[in-house]
């Protein structure tokens, strides 16, 4: 193993870092260098994609640190996409004071999700979390004159840095067991012993640690006030991003590392191990989440809620605990993040023109902007599942693998409880349309000023993100049969 | 060829979105009126024999992993379907070229709940079927909230959520024959035994998740308040076909992929059917909202098609296909009436304000209209209600007797409540002397004539209840075949 090789195999996380700092710099030496800044970020972004699809299609290095294989290769890529969205969207927002730094900490978390996504060791992993994590932090806590903003930092720093240490926790019990960190030899460690209390909290521990980056109830508080009070951006991308590889690297865990101690959630057929318990988060995340969507009247804090629910739903999959329930749950937690980023996308537009995210805000939007109004449209109904839009596909694919897991539809439990979230949420999403396309008064006559900068660059990135959204949902075979050819 | 219903209506939506709104409706139009006439052409090119097997028209695989495909056939039963949908497409615009704001998205909804409509009678995927179904839900949402009137929001919310709440059984429902029988294929999975320990709770989880859009008892509430607070081109298509989406999907789903869940259920739908024939026909003979007697007396009509489901035997299943048809039209002229030719003139449907109007002599046209959809509603001979409700009543008779005896009652409330509309609404009681002559005419030029497109909408509606009506053979001669060949029946 040479050190060339290496560099080459970690190009694109290299390209990422480089550009980084180039952007840094740009916005030290420059004023006002927001175009520029965001110019070759977003160009480091596509160098970045295109070094991706260079890469060797299958390669291992140190046990597991660094993994190139086809689903690192396309999560990488989507990640890659999804922090490009990103920073289209800031491009519209109020100019913040340093747009270098933030949008380097843009890149640096990216940084943080392609080394998630592409390792598949204890150790390596945690550092990609905390290198995602802090940068994450710094972005929610980014607009400095906003009370929110810092509240939403500052919770999400509290609940994320002990997220954080239960995860090493648990990561210092299982090495303690395993006498390693790469995930596929502690599979064959586990594999010689039974479950053992000592493992079992390790296994807990490590699963809460998880549960916090993916907004699972019942350790989902931070999420809507981060959701609310962070910049458009930031929070896009914490919904987006940050969930996309958690749910990546959570389901190379369960599935790779922790494959022998699999248990069963089957209704009658309760075997000891992860999967009950994840099949426990989820029963808890479309509950809470779902029920308490519904008393909601802020749209931002609505997505959080119901972020929880979705939650609930991607983790049928790995409940269902094979490939397919895997591919499901990407598939699912990919269209929700392109939806998220639209979502907010439109959410960011309306703030600016309104000065708020409210119900009130979005009140007749539709004669105002017909075109966002049916992105927004677009969002919200395949949120709530409805065809021909990806969100309908996705839960079709996901609860149909959790019904083929189990031998005698022993997760139909668990199917109907998911049925029965999407049913209570079709309410709340359409309470927004209804205040988008059906309550005629609008509350602003006309923008608040024309010193705004031009926003149809956020106009373009939202209708695309939609396009994609009904794309997706017609064609869905483009990005299903992908996600399950790349997964052995 | 018939594809082409589904894909024309949707470029046709979309068309009435993005061009400018003075082409809308007239797009809207066109788009419906080819869909009429492709549905015409096939039903009248097509050979009897071809119809009474589920023939595959097209088949292309759409997402290979789980096996599902693009696939779409044809036969007597959806070939009706696809009619009927034609028809009160073209007469539901011909109604709605009145509507004066934000037309572009109005077609546009309209168009796209046609096109589901289309997409679900030709469906032989399960999947694809699915998607039609659910792809109608939210259309209806918007066209009632942004366009309907009475207490439209709670109308357009309770209709949404109780559709949705039904899609959510049908998805357990359809989620189970797939992975059980390993197939999304209806043909395919219509030849595939299911356990009957499954099909006792997977056929009453699929036909009642299908059944509440039908507007079954005890789940019909939804319908009388949906078609109220509708605009009229809303309630024409929501109980024209919207409703027979239920039935239909429950015929050709529920019961003929479990036939022995269905043979252990059928006198429990029966027992429903009859409750809601006579309990609707009740209710109605009490409401003073023009548009809730019509809705309630939908819910009575559905309830003979579900009876005849209920029969089992090929004569009871083809009159409640025959039904479909039949109260799909009958509907639409009801509704049309109520909604476009009364309301839009008189801003009221309360019964007993309009007694007071004299409404026979200031729009004679619409007491016409009115007086041949009554009849037809209350199934006098030579109408396509009476066609229709005689087979399923002959089909009933051989399997529940006493079924028939209480829904005779039932048909005697029917006429009663039907009556009292028609006299409330256009043979008021007021006398024309006791206002002053100028009063009577200034009432007369009070009212805009009713318009072209009314009547062509309206005329067009009442020869196929009459056509039907008069010669019935022309759709049971297709429906019977493919009813026969289907596998529930004994």
């Amino acid at each position: 193993m040479s050190y060339l090789e290496l560099l080459k195999l970690a190009s694109p996380e290299a390209v990422v870092v480089l550009t980084a700092l180039v952007v840094l710099s740009i916005g030290l030496l420059a004023k006002r260098a927001m175009f520029a800044c965001a110019f070759v970020a977003g160009l480091g972004l596509i160098i970045s994609i295109g070094a991706i699809l260079l890469l060797p299609s299958n390669k291992t290095l140190f046990g597991g640190m660094l993994v190139v294989s086809p689903l690192t290769s396309l999560f990488k890529i989507i990640c890659l996409a999804l922090a490009f969205f990103t920073i289209l969207l800031t491009q519209a927002e109020k100019t913040p004071r340093h747009p270098g730094e933030y949008l380097a900490l843009v890149l640096l978390a990216t940084v943080g999700l392609m080394l998630l996504v592409g390792s598949e060791e204890l150790l390596m992993i945690f550092i990609g979390l905390e290198l995602l994590g802090l940068s994450l932090y710094v972005m929610a806590a980014f607009n400095k004159t906003d009370v929110r903003s810092a509240e939403a930092g500052l919770k999400y720093f509290l609940f994320g840095s002990t997220s954080s240490a239960f995860t090493l926790f648990g990561i210092s019990l299982i090495y303690g067991m395993a006498g390693t960190t790469g995930l596929a030899s502690i599979s064959q460690r586990l594999a010689a012993t039974s479950v053992q209390p000592l493992l079992a909290v390790g296994i807990v521990m490590m699963l809460i640690g998880f549960a916090f980056k993916i907004a699972a109830a019942p350790f989902h508080l931070w999420a809507p006030d981060a959701y609310q009070g962070a910049p458009v951006p930031s929070a896009a991308f914490i919904a987006s991003g940050s969930k996309v590889a958690s749910f990546v690297v959570l389901g190379k865990i369960v599935l790779i590392g922790f494959a022998p101690v699999h248990g069963s959630a089957g209704w009658h057929a309760l075997v000891a191990g992860w999967s009950p318990m994840l099949a426990a988060l989820a029963a808890l995340s479309i509950v809470v989440g779902n029920l308490v969507a519904l008393s909601q009247s802020n749209v931002r804090r609505l997505l959080a809620y119901s972020a929880v629910a979705h939650a609930g739903y991607t983790l049928i999959g790995f409940v269902a605990g094979d490939r397919e329930g895997f591919s499901a749950a990407l598939f699912y937690t990919t269209v929700y993040a392109i939806t998220l980023v639209g979502a907010f996308g439109v959410v960011g537009v309306v703030r600016r023109e309104t000065g708020g995210d409210n119900f009130s805000n979005f009140s007749g939007l539709v004669s105002r902007s017909p075109l966002l109004a049916g992105c927004m449209a677009v969002f919200m109904l395949s949120l709530a599942g409805i065809p021909p839009l990806a969100g309908f596909f996705g839960k079709f694919y996901l609860f149909s693998a959790a019904l083929h897991a189990g031998p005698n539809h022993s997760l139909l439990w668990l199917v109907a409880l998911g049925l029965g979230g999407s049913f209570v949420s079709l309410y709340y999403y359409l309470l927004v349309l209804r205040a988008i396309f059906v309550d005629a008064t609008s509350l602003v006559d006309a923008p608040l000023g024309d010193h705004i900068p031009s926003d149809s660059l956020q106009r373009a990135t939202v209708t695309v993100l939609a396009a994609a959204v009904v794309f997706l949902g017609v064609m869905p075979n483009i990005l299903a049969s992908r996600i399950l050819a790349a997964i052995p | 060829m018939i594809a082409w219903t589904i894909y024309l209506t949707f470029v046709g939506a979309v068309l009435a979105l993005v061009l400018p709104r003075a082409f809308a409706q007239w797009i809207a139009l066109l788009t419906t009126i080819g869909g009429l006439a492709l549905g015409t052409v096939v039903f009248v090119g097509t050979p009897i024999a071809d119809l009474a097997h589920f023939t595959t028209i097209m088949g292309v695989p759409w997402v290979p992993a789980l096996g599902m495909n693009y696939h779409l056939a044809l036969d007597g039963v959806s070939l009706t379907m696809v009619l009927v949908t034609g028809i009160s497409a073209v007469s539901t615009v011909l109604f709605s070229w009145d509507v004066e704001h934000r037309q572009n998205e109005f077609f546009f909804w309209l168009l796209l709940v046609v096109a589901g409509c289309y997409g679900v009678f030709l469906s032989a995927d399960l999947f694809l079927l699915f998607v039609f179904y659910e792809l109608v839900i939210v259309p209806k949402y918007f066209l009632i909230a942004i366009f309907g009137s009475t207490n439209k929001e709670y109308g357009a919310m309770k209709l949404t959520l109780y559709s949705f709440f039904g899609g959510m059984f049908v998805f357990v429902g359809i989620l189970v024959a797939y992975v059980t029988g390993g197939s999304l294929d209806l043909n395919q999975l219509s030849r595939f035994e299911f356990s009957p320990q499954l099909q006792s709770w997977a056929f009453p989880v699929l036909f009642l998740g299908f059944a509440v859009l039908a507007g079954i008892w005890p789940l019909h509430t939804w319908a009388p308040t949906g078609h109220a607070a509708a605009p009229t081109a809303g309630s024409m298509l929501l109980a024209g076909i919207v409703m027979k989406l239920g039935s239909y999907a429950g015929l050709r789903v529920a019961m003929n992929l479990f036939p022995q869940g269905f043979q252990m259920w059928s006198k429990w739908i029966a027992v429903l059917a009859v409750i809601g024939i006579v309990y609707a026909a009740a209710v109605a003979l009490r409401q003073r909202d023009l548009k809730f007697v019509i809705g309630y007396s939908s819910v009575s009509h559905m309830g003979f098609v579900l009876l005849g489901f209920a029969t089992a035997n090929a004569l009871g299943v083809s009159g409640a296909v025959l039904q479909m048809f039949s109260h799909g039209v009958i509907a639409a002229l009801l509704f049309a009436v109520a909604g476009r030719m009364i309301y839009r003139r008189t801003h009221t449907r309360q019964l007993d304000a309009l007694s007071q109007m004299n409404l026979s002599h200031a729009i004679p046209f619409a007491a016409f209209t009115f007086v041949v959809a009554a009849a037809a509603s209350m199934g006098i001979p030579g109408f396509s209600g009476f066609a229709a409700e005689i087979t399923i009543l002959i089909g009933a008779w051989k399997t529940y007797p006493i079924a028939v005896w209480i829904v005779g009652a039932g048909i005697v409330l029917v006429a009663a409540f039907t009556l009292r509309a028609l006299k409330l609404s256009f043979f008021g009681e007021k006398e024309v002397e006791r206002e002053t002559p100028e009063g009577t005419t200034l009432n007369r030029e009070e009212f805009n004539p009713v318009t072209i497109p009314e009547k062509i909408g309206a005329c067009m509606l009442m020869l196929a209840t009459l056509a039907v009506g008069l010669y019935p053979k022309l759709l049971l001669d297709r429906i019977m075949p493919a009813v026969e060949t289907m596998r529930f029946l004994k």
